[in-house]
């Protein structure tokens, strides 16, 4: 186990918060969004956006996931071998996923049963494989933390303007009775009395991929850079 | 009958892609042209088919709550559902691997072919997912699993491919800059996923 | 000191290694939280089954939640029975569950009894309601039933499980002490469709069934129309708009549970 302690050792050396580590966690929140840019894990980014609280449970989730995942792995990177490195790394992940179905399960029973399979299918989210993959597999355990927070919260902020959106113009309020807390009506009665009605295609599950389409459309339109040939 | 109800039902109705959005990663990274698409999702079939009847053999005889009573009556109150999750990515994982080399060495032709999808695959949700829906649903005998397996592999070739055939016509149009590549893609899936939804609540 | 990390040992020592570490932490983990598991699930049932009777807001008991079910339940559930298909008493038990004991009524998982044993011969005889009477007689289960009293008055609770569009769906039904007035209702559902299907979960859904009594003399005995069917009958139910196979999944559980409770109501 010695190298272990000799890569946080190194970590020590470099400051946790120097510039090339906030720029770790920043990039990810728009220039290298993982799902508008990398296109990564947007299978459950879609599914579980219909209400803002399921959002919220699932990003934190997969914050934890990916956090967790990235350090392990970046700690064991130099013991790990080639050839059954994926396995490696999908039983990492595995692991930390039934680690938080467990505990939602045991202490947040009604959160639990809210994200149902995709709780599992954390397991498969590119954006912790891809994150293993391309950055914790060659990096120091300190570094790897913060694209792991970084890429999370750029999961997370999509996430949850997509369900802002999808609840708000969907069911007309935000409902955050999972959380403890109250509903709250968006639209004053009078709206409905003059006879504004609820868009009832944006609980739908096609309209997370238009929303989805909408926020690069205006993410690259302010970046035209991003843009693409085709 | 009921094997082509599950089909049918996997293939249009319950679509991996338009109803439960798996396998969107490869789905958008791949489908730019129908001949890699076609390759991928072949590549899908493949392993859904053999992944799905497999683990539905380990959850019934290994890991349900009684599943183990068939080794001796003792066991019947053994749980292990606890570990699913990681048997079934276990089981994916290895046997992607496992294929990839038989292919590798048996039908050189046909590794050409998918050979460069199949490290793909085992990272694709929709392999997971139709193993936890497998899971899910409690289906009655292996074949039902395959059956389900077939349909929805055969679904999302089915997007794959006529998503990629969009896109091949759709370099020819006058796209908003911005939305071109991702964007519209993401686009005509939600519209392919409302024509999709015509299917919904179809029996047999 | 060197490890060639990509040698044969080396990898095999490490998978070892690796699947011993992560076995031992994952059942630890699962053997310790286990408790708390089985007594949510208690609880979410308890919750249900009270929240069929029905507890307005304001009133004593107050809206029922988690915390309080275990109580509720404890208070109001006069007796747990369970019934074999023709109505007749398999058991009754009165005062503390024993969470092992299978059986229990209060144990019996009717949900996993209706996907294991029920589901196949309904979905096989959906146009032979003959056909499935003679194969349901057949399947080997029992049926719980919570006889509650609130208010000096007797509620019977029943569990009702069934299909909905994507998965399962389920239920609690009270019914009033004259076995034909629905007094409560209260279901919950897997994955239906947010907004359509889903809304059998809301109160404005279940709220349709107080007050609503059962068909005699004639099929069905209880019925789901499609939404906004005008001169609604007494034993029928609006559906929702746009959420109309959730909504017939929920009538067809109903009809087809409330009709082998029947048979032991008239033997009361």
């Amino acid at each position: 186990m010695s190298t272990e302690t000799q890569a946080l050792q190194e970590v020590k050396k470099e400051s946790l918060f120097s510039k090339k580590n906030k720029k770790l966690v920043t990039d990810p929140l728009s220039d290298n969004n993982p799902i508008t840019i990398q296109v990564l894990g947007i299978c459950s980014a879609l599914a579980i956006t219909v209400q803002i609280q399921q959002a919220l449970m699932m990003s934190l989730s997969v914050i934890f996931v990916l956090i967790g995942a990235n350090v392990i792995v970046s700690m064991m990177r130099k013991i790990i071998p080639d050839r059954i490195r994926i396995i490696v790394q999908l039983i990492v992940v595995a692991s930390l996923v039934i680690i938080v179905n467990e505990f939602l399960k045991a202490y947040a029973p009604d959160i639990s049963e809210r994200l149902s399979v995709f709780v599992g299918l954390i397991i498969t989210n590119c954006i912790i494989m891809g994150r293993l993959e391309a950055f914790a597999l060659g990096n120091k355990p300190g570094p790897a933390m913060m694209d792991a927070i970084g890429n999370g919260m750029g999961y997370a902020w999509i996430l949850l303007v997509v369900a802002v959106v999808r609840e708000i113009f969907g069911s007309g309020y935000i409902n955050l009775e999972g959380l403890g807390l109250t509903k709250i009506q968006i639209f004053p009665q009078a709206f409905y009395e003059m006879g504004y009605m609820n868009n009832n295609l944006m609980i739908l599950p096609p309209m997370a991929l238009v929303v989805v389409g909408i926020i690069i459309w205006i993410q690259r339109s302010r970046n035209k850079a991003l843009i693409e040939d085709h | 009958m009921e094997y082509i109800n599950i089909l049918i039902k996997g293939i249009f109705i319950e679509n991996m892609i338009f109803a439960y959005f798996l396998g969107m990663c490869s789905y958008l990274a791949v489908s730019k042209t129908v001949k890699t698409a076609n390759g991928l999702g072949l590549a899908v079939i493949f392993v859904l088919c053999i992944t799905i009847p497999l683990n539905y053999l380990l959850e019934n005889y290994v890991l349900k709550e009684g599943a183990l009573s068939w080794l001796s009556p003792d066991y019947a109150s053994i749980d292990l559902s606890f570990l699913s999750f990681i048997m079934f990515i276990g089981v994916i994982a290895s046997i992607v691997q496992l294929v990839e080399m038989v292919v590798e060495r048996f039908a050189p032709a046909l590794y050409g072919a998918l050979g460069i999808f199949l490290p793909l695959i085992a990272v694709n949700c929709s392999i997971l997912g139709g193993a936890l829906f497998m899971q899910q649903r409690q289906y009655n005998d292996a074949l039902e699993a395959t059956s389900f397996a077939l349909g929805s592999g055969i679904g999302w070739w089915l997007a794959i491919v006529a998503i990629a055939a969009i896109r091949e016509k759709i370099r020819y149009s006058n796209v908003p800059a911005p939305l071109r590549g991702l964007g519209i893609t993401f686009i005509i899936t939600g519209l392919m996923g409302i024509a999709f939804m015509s299917f919904m609540g179809i029996d047999f | 000191m060197a490890i060639d990390k990509n040698s044969n040992v080396f990898t095999f020592a490490f998978a070892g290694i690796m699947v011993t570490v992560v076995g031992a932490i994952l059942a630890f983990l699962f053997i310790s939280l286990k408790p708390l598991q089985v007594a949510n699930d208690e609880d979410k049932k308890k919750m249900d089954i009270m929240g069929a009777i029905g507890f307005e807001s304001g009133t004593e008991a107050g809206q029922v939640n988690r915390g309080n079910s275990g109580e509720l339940f404890d208070k109001y559930v006069v007796e747990r029975v369970s019934i074999d298909y023709n109505g007749n008493v398999v058991k009754t038990a009165t005062g503390t569950i024993v969470s092992g004991d299978k059986t229990d009524p209060f144990n019996i998982d009717v949900q996993k009894e209706y996907r294991s044993k029920i589901k196949k011969v309904v979905k096989k005889n959906k146009r032979d309601p003959e056909n499935l009477a003679v194969e349901m007689a057949a399947v080997e289960t029992a049926y719980p039933l919570y006889v509650c009293e609130k208010d000096g008055q007797k509620l019977y609770v029943i569990p009702v499980s069934g299909t909905g569009l994507w998965g399962p769906i389920w239920g609690y039904v009270a019914l009033k002490d004259d076995f034909r007035t629905i007094s409560g209702a209260k279901f919950d559902h897997e994955g239906e469709t947010p907004g359509l299907g889903a809304e059998i979960k809301e109160s404005v859904f279940q709220d349709k069934f107080v007050g609503k009594t059962l068909n005699t003399g004639s099929e069905p005995l209880f019925e789901i129309v499609k939404g906004g069917t005008p001169n609604v009958k007494d034993y029928q139910v609006d559906g929702i708009t746009g959420g109309t196979i959730t909504s017939k999944g929920v009538g067809e559980m109903v009809d087809r549970t409330l009709k082998i409770y029947e048979r032991y109501f008239k033997t009361l």
